[in-house]
């Protein structure tokens, strides 16, 4: 069984209106209806970009947010339903690191006040003495200083506050910590110790995560099973590898394909999707696939039926109506009001390479099909300098 | 020359890298002691307001005549418009009864510095606890906390959009006229301010990471008020406690230049004083100006210390 299994989990956030009394007028789908299971000692990524709602879903398996609807299973405890008094012993068991380390911790607390308030909350550790010396154990473990028990958080650099939150949560000794954007407020190089140490943790104290983030570089790196998030579900779901080594979903397909490959010469000729416009609104979602607006491949049908989250074979897991057929190269990419599909190219000619570095001219409407020269001014311009930056954000910033 | 600079170099570096060894951590409040130490807004504050308040401790004692002796009382004819003004014996004139204006001032100087400091007390005592019991249903009340939280507030803001003075007024009005009247008056006038400030700056700190990440440890609501939001939600209202002194004193005064003040002459109050001067300010202007100036120096000193705190406390602006 899987340490924590999610199910239909839903949670909408009323929008009222009223200048005395509050009329609800409507909801935010900010998570709706998202199944997924993580297992013991693994760790799940969760990506998609800005507002799709994987922040919430992580607030929600915490439950520090109401769930609408849907169970959170944890070791055969629904934290969804578990009563108020049960709940606050209970998420002894599932912590989180925060996304921004400066802001999660109390500016008024000491290091030592803000590791043992929780110890304190849940009965671990007979008197001060014994915490102290827990904390610094913990403290060595996730390499700080043994002196920075007395110490401020604004007394640190950016990479340790981010090891005291990760300290913080281990102090409890969790079964699941939920890791929300655990790297993105750090410079690069920082990223990457924060991310080791993480790994090693979980190799040292068999820990399990759930990994939310937007850089599908960091994602990779750690996670074993990975769920790719749009307008408030789950629309792929795959082994690590197998997501990276072939995209099936459309979403997917266009966010792989914003990540600038580090060779220039694969980099001028590979597929690139740009999806143009925004997300649709969570308040106001689109009928039937939620994709359907932005998506190069949209058939009549994906604006009527929501497709299910189905195997497409070796438990890669994909919600589209035309899995098999856009990956057999039967259907081909027309190209939605929003989306322009630029197709890999063969080896380009001496004469077009010279044009290079012109200006990549925004593609506006679908029907002006770009050329291969412009596909290749565009790839020079973001070369492998940030190679690291393959965040979803960034497809819907290149329109 | 060079060989004692570098020498001074090594020493320098040999403390800073022996503070960076032994730190022990500095905290917020002490950073912002370090930053009031060294803004001269603060330091003026700082000594205008222990001058006043040795005034008003040692005044008493000090003044060379009683504050209700009519030693001169046939000196001074106001009917007339005859006044005696600064001279050897009486530094600031006599008033329009033949009593030493000095002796007065400094005898005041307690009781607007009581009126002061009580009614912000009131104000910000009972404030902070509406304050509180508001903020505290709003971040962490759920769905009923917000409703009283609604509910408080609406009363506060019906207190707010009253005009103070005549917020005022109208509670002396109630409770007859005394000191204890002026001080109540000016404080309630002061209770909705606290109140909104502190829920205000409550509910911007219960949106922020840190109580989240309380709450996800389990730790109880209680404590995470107590512990975890107040704290950080409290130097507005330190700052707001120093300003309101300057406006109570100022109201005070003008509560008791309206007739409302403490009627007893053996206790003078400098706003009592103006409030008696100004009936003579055609002939004597001299006799409302030492009350006057003395409320606006006062004034002046807890407000430069107020914004002195404020900037000192402010986290942007932490150098």
């Amino acid at each position: 069984m899987s340490l924590l299994e999610l199910d239909g989990v839903k949670v909408h956030f009323p929008v009222k209106k009223g200048i005395l009394f509050d009329r609800t007028i409507g909801h935010v789908y900010a998570v709706d209806g998202i199944s997924l299971k993580v297992e013991a000692g693994q760790t799940y990524g969760l990506v998609g970009e800005s507002g799709c709602g994987k922040t919430t879903l992580g607030r929600a398996v915490l439950r520090l947010v109401d769930v609408t609807d849907g169970s959170v299973v944890l070791d055969g405890t629904d934290v969804a339903k578990l009563p108020e008094k049960e709940l606050r012993s209970f998420r002894r068991r599932l912590q989180m690191v925060f996304q921004d380390p400066l802001g999660s911790l109390n500016p008024r607390q000491n290091i030592e006040s803000i590791l043992s308030e929780g110890m304190a909350a849940h009965g671990i550790g007979a008197n001060q003495e014994e915490r102290r010396e827990k904390i610094r154990e913990i403290l060595a473990k996730v390499g700080l200083p043994a002196n920075s028990l007395s110490r401020y958080p604004h007394e640190f650099s950016g990479g340790q506050r981010q090891r005291i939150g990760i300290a913080r949560a281990l102090v409890l000794e969790p079964d699941l910590i939920i890791c929300d954007e655990p790297v993105s407020a750090l410079d690069v190089s920082i990223q990457a110790q924060v991310i080791n140490l993480l790994e090693e943790l979980q190799e040292s104290m068999g820990l399990t995560y759930l990994v939310i983030a937007h850089d599908l570089a960091v994602v990779r790196h750690i996670s074993d099973v990975i769920g790719v998030m749009y307008l408030g579900a789950l629309v792929e779901e795959a082994p690590s590898d197998a997501l990276y080594e072939e995209p099936l979903h459309p979403y997917t397909r266009a966010l792989m394909s914003a990540v600038p490959v580090p060779d220039p010469e694969v980099e001028e000729r590979r597929e690139r999707i740009l999806l143009t416009g925004d997300l649709p609104s969570p308040a106001n979602p689109p009928a039937g696939c939620r994709f359907h607006t932005r998506c190069p491949w949209a058939q009549p049908k994906c604006s009527q039926e929501r497709p299910e989250l189905t195997d497409a074979g070796g438990g890669h897991k994909v919600a589209c109506h035309f899995t098999r057929e856009i990956r057999a190269g039967e259907l081909a990419p027309a190209g939605g009001p929003d989306a322009v599909v630029i197709p890999a190219q063969p080896e380009a000619p001496e004469a077009e390479k010279a044009e290079g570095p012109e200006k990549a001219p925004k593609p506006e409407k679908a029907e002006e099909a770009p050329k291969a020269e412009e596909a290749s001014g565009e790839s020079s311009e973001d070369s492998p300098a940030d190679s690291s930056e393959g965040s979803p954000e960034g497809s819907s910033e290149k329109e | 020359m060079s060989i004692v600079t570098t020498a001074s170099k090594i020493d320098r570096l040999a403390q800073l890298t022996a503070r960076t060894e032994t730190a022990s951590g500095t905290s917020l409040w002490r950073e912002a002691m370090r930053r009031m130490r060294s803004s001269k807004m603060a330091i003026i504050g700082a000594v205008i307001i222990a001058g006043f308040v040795l005034l008003a401790i040692v005044g008493p004692w000090v003044a060379p005549y009683g504050p209700a002796e009519q030693t001169w009382r046939g000196e001074v004819f106001s009917n007339r418009g005859e006044f005696v003004g600064a001279r050897a014996e009486n530094w600031f004139g006599l008033d329009h009864l033949g009593r030493d204006m000095f002796s007065r001032m400094l005898v005041g100087a307690r009781q607007t510095l009581l009126v002061g400091v009580v009614s912000m007390l009131i104000g910000l005592l009972i404030g902070a606890v509406v304050g509180i019991v508001s903020g505290a249903a709003a971040t962490l009340g759920g769905k009923a906390g917000r409703r009283i939280d609604d509910a408080i507030m609406r009363v506060t803001d019906i207190l707010l959009a009253l005009p103070s003075l005549l917020l005022a007024v109208s509670v002396a009005a109630v409770l007859g006229q005394s000191l204890t009247t002026v001080m109540i008056a000016v404080g309630v006038v002061q209770i909705p301010v606290f109140a909104r400030l502190l829920r205000g700056s409550m509910l911007a700190q219960g949106n922020s990471d840190y109580v989240l990440a309380a709450r996800s440890l389990g730790i109880r609501k209680r404590r995470i008020v107590l512990t975890q939001i107040l704290p950080n939600s409290l130097s507005p209202v330190i700052v707001q406690a120093t300003l309101s002194l300057a406006t109570a004193i100022i109201e005070a005064a003008a509560l008791s230049y309206l007739g409302l003040g403490n009627p007893d002459p053996a206790v003078p109050e400098w706003g009592v004083m103006l409030s008696a001067a100004q009936r003579f300010f055609d002939n004597e202007p001299m006799m409302s100006m030492y009350p006057a100036v003395g409320i606006i120096i006062t004034a002046l000193g807890f407000t430069l210390l107020g914004e002195a705190m404020r900037e000192a406390l402010d986290p942007k602006l932490r150098g």
